[in-house]
């Protein structure tokens, strides 16, 4: 399936800002962090199409997966 | 022995008073709102000669406890209508705590139509007519007072909006680069104007270190408090690289960025404003991503913005500003928005009620949506040059639907509603309805909850848990504004169990007390209480405490509607 991934912050150095990537049906939010080489711990925010979300949720067909570092501001 | 300086305009006296022993546990806010609801009469008006202007740094200030050199600057407000503590950085807060100023009370109105000056220093306050710097922005005044003094000489300060008495006026307070921060919010730059004073200086000449009752148990304290802001990643890390302007493609991402004048919740622009385009900038052009608006800051969350050519254009470049100007008003060209930034610092209005204004001018004609360089233009010519339009302009986001005959005009007892969509961020809305300041997001910061996931998780999207969590943050808040820390302390106190306790450690140490974390929250509460009550005594009621109309129309992309009723929102106050 199609997912739209976004990174923010500390999370585009060395990586993008945004790319689609095909995966199979059963991954998990938390097996694309794996893959992207990010820390669970260091994920702020993890958004699919703009709701929060758990690690542990499956995603489907093109979906948008946003993931921040801890950041906040006021 | 802290003092007490009182300086009455209507006959252009001034004396030291001792401090009255109920005022003596309190600090920033909490004596701001206290000497405000003790002295002002509720139903006064605002610009006249019964309203009192009063400046009190916090508990800590002074200290060497980090990020504790917040100034609280309180009155009743000619925006709002309601009591108003706006507190900013800068120096002065540092300056008078050294010098043993616990408040500086301001009252009466000149009979002469002639403006003045005050001078602080150890001995008192001397007040003396002001000619030159009439009509000057805010930069030539800090300019002239370090070339008549010198560079440690604190200045608070006025620009012509101030002396115009614009309700969206702000009080300019130097920083430690000689530039601008600002009581921003509630046209305090106005109550300052109607006493006919331009600027306030202050000596620090004389001035000893603040007492400590507890020195080794204090520096214990101030080492774990200081640790707890650094180890957290918001507030060690990512406040210094991003600044608040981070939260432009977070509240993007979670549909909660006010766009086209809250129309939408997200912004097609969000990019080439947001804060990592923003850091690049900086970086790219040789200015600096870090900067602390206080000695002593260790968040250092501002920074300083230059030009392509690396001149110094703007400074304390804040989320809520730019997102004001930005998504609010549709303008993608972040050098615009610090163009704008810069002359909001200088004729002295706050950025957040005049980017809130620009976006019902907008809906109301005056000029389109996106027109960067006309909003500029009519910052500085209209309202920076007091004309007809300029007057209601300054006037606010209420003043400009009022004259124009919108509808759509984002506030909440007449002060603009910052940078989250109430609808899509719920439990920021009850904070906008219930505060005692009017739509004021710093005064329970439920984005940290609803969409930073800081301090646990309550959905944005329910309205589930919103009452009860702005609450907590509303009392919590109106606490930590007392103690001169910068609210930003929050993000570890929320998530750091030491941070809490080493906050109330300093304070013990500090005055010799035993304070415990339940008095500290009686504290929040009785500010909160006593605030109130100078509202309802001003004439307010629940029905008040309510978010506009319009905000019952869905807004895109989760189309989430403002959809409490007044028994949950009167809730807020059952404590």
């Amino acid at each position: 399936m199609n997912i739209t991934l976004k990174l923010f912050a500390t999370f585009r150095q060395d990586r993008f800002k945004i790319e689609q990537r095909d995966y199979p049906d059963s991954i998990l939010i938390r097996d694309i962090v794996a893959e992207l080489g990010i820390e669970l711990e260091a994920c702020g925010i993890i958004m699919v199409n703009g709701r929060h979300a758990l690690p542990e949720a499956p995603l489907k067909n093109d979906d948008t997966l946003s993931l921040f570092p801890k950041v906040g501001g006021g | 022995m802290d003092k007490i300086f009182r300086v009455n305009m209507t006959d252009l006296t001034t004396r030291i008073e001792e401090v009255p022993a109920a005022w003596a546990g309190l600090g920033g806010r909490g004596l701001t709102s206290t000497i405000v609801s003790a002295e002002v009469p509720p139903t006064c008006h605002a610009l006249g000669k019964n309203n009192k202007l009063v400046f009190a740094p916090g508990l800590l200030s002074g200290t060497a406890a980090a990020s504790s050199g917040r100034m609280s600057c309180g009155a009743k407000s000619p925006l709002t209508g309601t009591i108003k503590e706006s507190n900013a950085g800068g120096t002065t807060a540092q300056l008078f705590a050294r010098m043993g100023i616990k408040a500086l009370i301001i009252e009466g109105l000149p009979e002469e139509d002639k403006f003045y000056s005050l001078h602080l220093t150890t001995d008192g306050v001397s007040i003396a007519e002001e000619t030159e710097l009439l009509g000057k922005g805010n930069f030539a005044v800090i300019e002239a007072m370090e070339a008549k003094y010198d560079k440690k000489v604190g200045v608070m300060t006025i620009g012509s909006a101030g002396e115009l008495k614009m309700a969206s006026a702000n009080i300019s307070v130097k920083d430690p680069d000689s530039k601008i921060r600002s009581h921003g919010r509630g046209g305090m730059g106005a109550v300052m104007g109607s006493k006919k004073i331009k600027y306030i200086t202050i000596d620090g000449a004389g001035a000893t270190a603040v007492a400590i009752a507890d020195p080794d148990k204090f520096k214990a304290a101030a080492r774990v408090f200081a640790k707890a802001i650094l180890d957290h990643p918001v507030s060690g890390e990512g406040l210094g690289t991003y600044g608040t302007n981070v939260l432009v493609n977070v509240l993007h991402e979670a549909g909660g960025l006010p766009t086209r004048n809250f129309r939408f919740g997200q912004y097609e622009g969000h990019d080439k404003i947001s804060g990592e385009t923003m850091h690049e900038t900086i970086v790219a052009r040789g200015g600096k991503p870090k900067h602390g608006c206080h000695a002593g800051c260790v968040i250092q969350c501002s920074q300083v913005y230059t030009d392509k050519e690396g001149k110094y254009v703007t400074s304390g470049f804040e989320y809520e500003t730019i997102w004001g100007l930005g998504a609010n008003c549709c303008i993608d060209n972040l050098d615009d928005i610090a163009e704008a930034d810069s002359i909001m610092d200088d004729i002295g209005v706050d950025s957040i009620e005049t980017a809130v204004m620009m976006g019902v001018a907008m809906d109301a004609g005056i000029l389109p949506f996106g027109d960067g360089k006309e909003v500029i233009r009519l910052i500085k010519d209209e309202i920076g040059q007091g004309t007809p339009l300029g007057r209601i302009m300054g006037g606010g986001a209420a003043s400009v639907g009022n004259a124009y005959g919108v509808t759509r005009v984002p506030v909440v007892k007449g002060q603009g509603i910052p940078a989250y969509d109430p609808r899509s961020v719920k439990g920021i809305g009850i904070t906008y309805a219930t505060s005692t300041m009017g739509a004021d997001h710093t005064a329970g910061y439920s984005v940290a909850t609803n969409i930073l996931q800081i301090g646990g998780f309550v959905d944005p999207l329910k309205k589930e848990g919103q009452v009860e969590l702005s609450r907590n943050l509303q009392i919590a808040t109106a606490a930590i504004d007392s103690t001169g820390m910068c609210i930003f302390v929050a993000f570890p106190a929320l998530d750091i169990p030491e941070c809490l306790p080493a906050l109330i450690d300093m304070l013990n140490a500090r005055f010799g007390i035993s304070l415990t974390g339940d008095d500290v929250t009686e504290l929040g509460k009785n500010i909160l209480k006593l605030e109130r009550k100078f509202n309802q005594d001003a004439g307010f009621t629940n029905k008040h405490d309510r978010l506009p109309e319009f905000f019952q129309e869905p807004v895109p992309p989760h189309n989430a509607t403002w959809d409490f009723t007044d028994e949950e929102i009167d809730a807020f106050w059952d404590f």
